[in-house]
């Protein structure tokens, strides 16, 4: 039967992600994508441990570690670096968090794709900071529990809608923005590709569920992601030249099919469930909007 | 030639590829200057304009990975905002070059000289050269990149000039020749950097058991056994290039001293021209000027003071709760070998104005004064 | 050369199989061959090889690319018997 995905693997077994690691879904198919042609620098996150402890190393392109912020501005450096040597035709990439994307490393994410570098900056979203033990960020989603948003006597979860880092990169027009998510690995391939081939600064936010931090059994990971997309929870969306397209999914799901199965959202009521539902909704007339303007 | 205007024609010397910097004054017009010299394709340079310190230092860091020179400048606040960083760079083993702006840091507000800055990055692994000259400015980005990119040490080099005094005023300096630059640096051949064909993790992470330890054990080995050839190298340099650099330290007038002065940076001049002057009175006074502070010359200043009757270490910066960093490591260079009673003067902060009486009274208080950290030229006197 | 903090070497040689709980197990009678399994496992423990004597649903298959599970790096996560549509996987208890 023809693979789906390039056969070629770059990330290698014995990486020390927990069993079922969406975020391992993703670096694999990011890499079967970029190919061996790549530099990747990798802020702190669960990836800067998952690769494994010196000396070895699971990836089969070089690897920066950087410090937590640092991501944006060393996708920069490295860039620039490899340009002053004329390889331009090295790919570029980042792979960070959503803590070092949508937090600590927003900053330099933003002021990185300003400069218009040609990079690919991949934020691998498992909506709350996992290396340190599921502290929320501002990619959490509303209703989640995380241990700085626990579900005590006041049901003080997570408050705040989640912060859509791919809807910022938007606003600045940066020349490629996707959401992606390891559910659709074709969809993630194709995505990674067409970022390959724009010259610029493009941006890919890949959904990748986190079995202990979502608290969800490991082998559902592949199915959740699927579900957050049927659901509308997690909106698959592409920008292109200026141009928006969203991705509607020709099977859809209850919302409560997504949070069912994650016991981060176990803690919630019917009321509570609502206000995630009317939000879900309202942002998906938003992107319709989008689309259609 | 002002001290900023002398670093920017240091780095054209250097022929470097990647820049990337934030400004800050009193930097600002070294990321100026340098942003011309490119705009105008007399730097053949990549110009990265961050948008912050930590992100400065974290892009030259990158490229220099990739395996290019790299460089950056700042001052300050900017400094201090690197810090994270610059264990990074040097940690990672990559000879990158950087200049700072010695000013002050708030709160309150200040723009003007000191050098707590700097004295705050001291145990980040980067080698640390503070410039008395302008020309100095110049010739040690040539020298700290020689150095930092010798295969026995690679590690960072930090080049101090004074905010001001140096960075803004004009002092005749000789530009290199650009030949002989270019051929004393050659081109960076990193070994360690990226290889796509061998392809590795760089900076991953080491359990208790792993070399950690025995990383940042030959960090600190290649900083220490690094002196012999500073030396050599600076000898080499004013050979070369017909330069006056001192070496790890300047001894002025030291021969017959009774007493003498430690100082660092551009707040030497005065001091040297106070020990002319009391020399023509007869008094034996002489300076020790730190070029070096890191690797820390602390056999030359054990063979400096041997002798002495009395040894003042000049602070242009401060620790609290604590003497100041330069008498600490002074008296631990010279603990167990040398008897000399010190004294620590803290001076100049906040761009405060060391004077010839300042000094005077400097070597008046190493005669007679008590054992008490001294303010010079501060409050109601 | 200085110490550097550079690592090269493979983590393929580690061996995860102590991470299991319980490991997947194929019935080989009834996969298709559509390499789904494959394509979903976070830790690119499955194979794909070419073994005639594997059993296939019917001579059509039994040429095709099988998979084929490599326990030294499964950690039992169980996303291949969840995504398996043809239900070939089955995720059993490991021994004490
Ligand atoms: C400057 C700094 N602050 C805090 C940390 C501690 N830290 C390491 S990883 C991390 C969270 C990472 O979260 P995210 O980016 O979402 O990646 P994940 O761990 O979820 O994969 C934190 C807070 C750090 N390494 N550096
Ligand atoms: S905590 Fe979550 S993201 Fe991190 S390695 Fe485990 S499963 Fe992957
Ligand atoms: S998913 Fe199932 S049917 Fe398809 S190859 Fe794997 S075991 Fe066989
Ligand atoms: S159980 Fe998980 S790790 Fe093991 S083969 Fe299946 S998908 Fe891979
Ligand atoms: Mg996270």
């Amino acid at each position: 039967m023809p693979l789906t995905i390039p056969r070629e693997e770059y990330m290698e077994q014995g990486h020390t992600a927990c069993a079922g690691c969406g975020a391992a879904l993703s670096m694999r198919y990011m890499l079967k994508a970029a190919g061996p042609k790549t530099a990747l620098a990798i802020p702190a996150c669960c990836w800067s441990v998952v690769p494994g402890e010196f000396p070895a190393t699971n990836l089969k392109v070089p690897l920066l570690y950087t410090p937590f912020a640092a991501a944006g501005a060393a996708i920069s450096g490295l860039r620039e670096g490899l340009d002053a040597q004329g390889k331009e035709d090295y790919n570029v990439f980042a792979f960070a968090g959503d803590g070092g994307t949508a937090d600590i490393g927003l900053q330099g994410l933003s002021a990185a794709m300003e400069r218009g570098h040609n990079v690919i900056y991949i934020m691998y979203d498992n909506e709350a900071y996992m290396n340190t033990g599921i502290q929320r960020s501002g990619s959490t989603p509303y209703g989640a529990w995380t241990t700085t948003t626990p579900v005590g006597m006041k049901r003080d979860f997570k408050k705040q809608n989640k912060k859509f880092v791919a809807d910022l990169m938007i606003a600045q027009n940066v020349p490629y923005v996707a959401t992606a998510t390891i559910g659709y690995p074709e969809d993630l391939e194709r995505k990674i590709s067409i970022a390959k081939s724009i010259k610029g600064p493009k941006f890919i936010q890949i959904l990748s569920p986190c079995p202990p931090g979502w608290y969800h059994n490991s082998a559902d990971t592949v199915k959740i992601s699927r579900l957050a997309v049927e659901s509308k929870v997690f909106p698959l969306y592409e920008f292109k030249n200026g141009k928006f397209s969203l991705f509607k999914p020709s099977k859809t799901a209850r919302l409560t099919d997504y949070l069912s199965l994650q016991g981060r959202f176990a803690h919630l009521k019917e009321d509570e469930i609502k206000v995630i539902e009317e939000s879900v909704n309202e942002r998906w007339s938003y992107l319709l909007k989008k689309e259609q303007s | 030639m002002t001290g900023n205007e002398a670093v920017a024609a240091g780095v054209k010397l250097s022929n470097v590829k990647v820049i990337a910097a934030y400004p800050i004054t009193p930097q600002t017009t070294i990321v100026e200057k340098l942003a011309e010299m490119v705009a105008n394709g007399e730097l053949n340079s990549k110009f990265i304009e961050v948008e912050s310190e930590h992100s400065a230092m974290s892009a030259v860091t990158a490229s220099e990975m990739t395996g290019v020179r790299s460089f950056t400048a700042s001052s300050s606040h900017g400094l201090l905002y690197m810090h994270e960083a610059l264990h990074w760079a040097a940690g990672m083993r990559l000879p990158l070059v950087m200049t700072v702006v010695n000013r002050a840091i708030g709160p309150p507000w200040s723009i003007w000289g000191e050098h707590t800055d700097s004295f705050n990055q001291k145990d980040t692994g980067w080698l640390q050269m503070y410039c008395e000259t302008n020309q100095e400015a110049m010739d040690s980005i040539l020298l700290g990149y020689k150095i930092a990119e010798n295969n026995k040490l690679l590690l960072p080099v930090m080049n101090m000039l004074d905010a001001f005094t140096l960075s803004h005023t004009s002092e005749p300096v000789e530009v290199r020749s650009h030949s002989t630059a270019a051929d004393y640096l050659g081109e960076l051949e990193l070994e360690s950097k990226m290889d796509f064909n061998n392809p590795a993790g760089y900076g991953s992470i080491v359990p208790p058991d792993g070399p950690f330890m025995e990383m940042k054990k030959d960090m600190r080995d290649s900083m220490y056994n690094a002196t012999n050839a500073i030396k050599k190298e600076i000898t080499t340099f004013n050979d070369l290039f017909n330069a006056e650099l001192p070496g790890l330290t300047e001894n002025f007038m030291m021969e017959d001293a009774d007493y003498a002065l430690i100082t660092l940076g551009a707040i030497s001049s005065t001091a040297k021209y106070t020990i002319r002057k009391l020399r023509e009175r007869g008094q034996k006074v002489g300076l020790i000027r730190l070029y070096f502070y890191r690797p820390f010359p602390g056999e030359e200043i054990v063979k400096a003071v041997k002798g002495l009757k009395g040894l003042g270490v000049v602070e242009r910066n401060l620790s609290f709760g604590q003497r100041g960093p330069t008498f600490e490591d002074v008296a631990t260079a010279i603990y167990g070998r040398v008897d000399v009673p010190m004294r620590n003067y803290v001076v100049g902060l906040g761009g405060r104005d060391v004077r010839v009486k300042d000094y005077e009274l400097m070597f008046e208080n190493l005669v007679e004064g008590n054992n008490e950290i001294e303010w010079v030229n501060v409050g109601a006197k | 050369m200085p110490f550097l903090p550079i690592t090269y070497a493979s983590t393929s040689t580690k061996i995860l199989s102590s991470w299991r709980t319980s490991k997947p197990v194929i019935d080989y009678t009834k996969c298709t061959r559509c390499a789904i399994c494959w394509k979903f496992c976070p830790d690119v423990a499955i194979d794909l090889v070419v073994d005639s004597s594997l059993k296939s649903p019917n001579e059509k298959f039994s040429s095709l690319e099988a998979p084929s599970i490599d326990y030294d790096h499964c950690k039992g996560c169980g996303i291949c018997e969840t995504e398996c549509p043809f239900g070939a996987i089955e995720m059993v208890r490991e021994e004490e």
